[in-house]
């Protein structure tokens, strides 16, 4: 490039030939050259910029590139990836404590149709409606020919009925896979378990979802692919739950009832080993609910944990403890119980119209089952006390149960808890509560007083509680139970070696329209065994049971549900580890001592 | 000079070559190993799970009462109850076995010690 001089010398001599200021021409090329240095830099920035423009929009362009095949493709699994942990889209299985399944998942495949690729419509209507006996050749044959494109023939089939379709050999006809949730054991633990269906259904898979108990409770859980599909351990025992619901279903019968709950829990953890309701279902073929009628009486219905009935007597211990835990009696204090007791217009009557009065013992209130001992007990604690107490206890909130049903069982608390209410519960009426509610509660009782809130899944290791008794109440409480099975109305429970202690209710079931039937109960019995070293609680409640081996029918709790506790007791307690023991003596105070 | 550069780098080119080829073969064919073992494995784990729904189902207790009832004459199965349980120290120890008997001498020594 050839340089310009700044000052040339021919303009130079001729500007001061003129006259002229040799320096404007100077400057002249000096803003020259910089307007030729300037145009130069801009294109050479234009340059750089198109460039980095060009650079950011493919960087850009790519990430969108790879954004919209992500968002467009089929997923797919890595192909080069190991087989470690596989992509768990199936719903996890339910098991016992041990392991044992008890809902899991089963590959069968769906059958759906596609009229516009069938060779011979009418044949095929013909020949699948042979092989499935819920479908219509007719029918078939209208959908097959009206035009759609696609239609759903079944949910679910069973291989061979899969194999004969294939052998219809007819294009139109496809199948999906579809995972289906099977209860092997069947009507085992059905209330506890619920059931499953399908919710949202595509030709390549459908979603599983829980419809009752414990699978609907859970779903969420049970769904999460973060789980990788563990299976999620619940606290029922198998064998426990089946010894229970054996000897459950036959007292049942024998004692002409007709429904039935028990639970079995273990006091320390809280855990729920065994939960019958009666009559049951099989989840895998879920019944419809009733339409009409009661529901209460649908197999479906959880007696154990959705009803809520007036327990009757089995409250009377809870009294008890709360007056010796206030320093209000001890278990030898001497109450008023002579029957009857008038309050206002109301009138305080005894089992059959008798007087255990005019004195007894705390102790005896629990033992003879005292309406009017327990009524003084009460009001001497009053209802504010009464209702914490009960509150401490959970009667007056829903279970905290893992099942979908628990949160609807709300106790039936009185709209004011007037003395008459304070009467009334002290005895259990007046409160309507669920069986659950009550085994907790007397879990508490055997627990040394610490209130562990129950729950359908297994607990490793202790569990947290609130304390709502001192140690030495519960003591007592328990040993007033223990005595109501030597001594008083439930001695059909004891059971060699387990030393059972409970409290026997038999509860008037109320009419619709108000009042109470005469000749329709609910009769329960709760109970802790052993009572030596409290382990489990036992809950049995049977509905309108009446035993007719003696001359006049029975219908006492005494007569009704703790014999069939005390089998319950009998056969699960081995199978549960516990080992048969001989009740210690109680320690003799005065020492025999002689020269 | 140039042609002994280049000859050798020519006959590197076509061996990198094969190399890339084969390299490119054999990892296709890795990965279709992979996916046919990947759908052997799925395969095994969908039977499994019904083997063990299948075993679930067998053993389902309702079943073993049915057949421990059927078969009680050879069985003689009974639920577990509370006398059953037991000590150690109730277990006999196991008897002596009986002295070997070659001798008549033996005998007559043997059946003395038996005989107080």
């Amino acid at each position: 490039m050839t340089r310009t001089p700044l000052r040339p010398l021919a303009r130079i001599l001729s500007a001061r030939a003129r006259g002229e200021n040799p320096d404007t021409i100077e400057r002249e090329n000096i803003r020259l050259r910089q307007e030729v240095q300037r145009d130069r830099d801009r294109t050479r920035a234009q340059g750089r910029l198109l460039i980095l423009c060009a650079a950011f929009v493919v960087a850009f362009g790519m990430i969108g590139a790879r954004m919209g095949v992500l968002a467009a493709s089929v997923p797919q699994e890595p192909r080069a990836a190991t087989s470690g942990t596989p992509i768990n889209a199936g719903r996890a299985d339910l098991t016992d404590r041990n392991g044992r399944l008890l809902a899991t998942n089963l590959l069968t495949h769906s059958l759906y149709a596609n009229p516009r690729l069938m060779v011979d419509p009418a044949r095929a209507a013909r020949e699948l409606a042979a092989i499935l006996p819920d479908q219509d050749a007719a029918a078939l044959v209208k959908r097959f020919t009206d035009g759609r494109s696609f239609l759903w023939i079944k949910r679910k089939l069973s291989p061979e009925q899969m194999q004969a379709v294939h052998d219809i050999g007819d294009p139109g006809l496809l199948f999906g896979p579809r995972e289906m949730r099977i209860y092997p054991n069947g009507r085992l633990a059905a209330h506890v378990l619920g059931g499953a269906s399908f919710g949202a259904e595509g030709v390549h898979s459908a979603e599983v979802i829980g419809t009752a108990g414990v699978e609907k409770a859970l779903d969420a859980v049970l769904r999460d692919p973060a789980n990788e599909g563990r299976p999620v351990a619940l606290s029922l025992d198998l064998t426990v739950q089946a010894a229970v619901q054996e000897v459950l279903e036959t007292g049942m019968r024998m004692m002409n009832a007709k429904g039935a709950a028990a639970i079995l829990m273990d006091v320390r953890t809280g855990e729920v080993i065994a939960l019958v309701s009666l009559p049951d279902f099989d989840p895998n073929d879920r019944p419809q609910p009733l339409v009409e009628g009661d529901p209460g009486d649908s197999p479906l219905f959880n007696r154990a944990v959705q009803g809520v009935y007036e327990l009757g007597s089995t409250f009377k211990i809870l009294v008890a403890a709360q007056a010796v835990d206030l320093g209000l009696v001890n278990p030898e204090s001497m109450v008023d119980a002579n029957a009857p007791m008038v309050w206002g217009k109301f009138k305080i009557k005894e089992f059959e119209g008798k007087n255990y009065g005019p004195l007894l013992s705390v102790t005896d209130v629990i033992v003879k089952s005292s309406n009017v001992g327990s009524a003084h007990l009460g009001l001497m604690i009053g209802s504010l006390r009464q209702q914490a107490f009960l509150k401490s206890l959970g009667f007056m909130d829903p279970t905290p149960l893992e099942l979908v049903e628990a949160p609807g069982a709300r106790p039936l608390l009185p709209a004011r808890w007037t003395d008459i209410s304070t009467i009334t519960i002290s005895y259990g009426h007046g409160l309507s509560a669920s069986p659950m509610h009550l085994a907790a509660a007397y879990a508490a009782i055997a627990n040394g007083g610490v209130y562990v809130a129950p729950t359908l899944l297994r607990r490793d290791g202790p569990a947290e509680g609130i304390r709502v008794m001192s140690e030495e109440t519960a003591a007592a409480a328990v040993s007033m139970l223990r005595q109501v099975v030597t001594r008083g109305t439930a001695s059909l429970g004891e059971v060699e070696g387990y030393a059972v202690g409970g409290k026997t209710g038999t509860a008037d079931k109320p009419r619709r329209g108000g009042g109470y039937y005469k000749d329709k109960v609910i009769n329960t019995f709760a109970s802790i065994f052993p009572a030596t070293d409290p382990r489990y609680a036992l809950l049995v409640t049977l509905d309108e049971p009446v035993e007719t081996s003696g001359t006049v029918p029975r219908r006492t709790a005494g007569w009704t549900s703790v014999p069939v506790a005390a089998e319950i007791v009998r056969r699960t307690a081995p199978l549960l580890g516990l080992r048969p023991e001989i009740e210690p003596a109680p320690s003799d105070p005065v020492t025999l001592a002689r020269n | 000079m140039r042609a002994i550069l280049y000859a050798p780098s020519f006959v590197a080119v076509m061996g990198l070559g094969f190399w890339a080829y084969r390299e490119n073969y054999a990892t296709q064919e890795s990965l279709r190993r992979i996916e046919a073992l990947q759908d052997e494995i799925a395969g095994l784990r969908a039977s499994l799970s019904v083997q063990r729904a299948e075993w679930a189902y067998l053993n389902r207790p309702d079943r073993l009462r049915e057949l421990a009832t059927l078969n009680f004459d050879r069985l003689g199965l009974l639920p577990l109850e509370p006398g059953q349980f037991g000590d150690a120290d109730q277990v006999a120890y196991p008897l002596p076995p009986d002295l070997p008997i070659s001798q008549p001498v033996d005998l007559s020594g043997a059946l003395e010690e038996q005989i107080p």
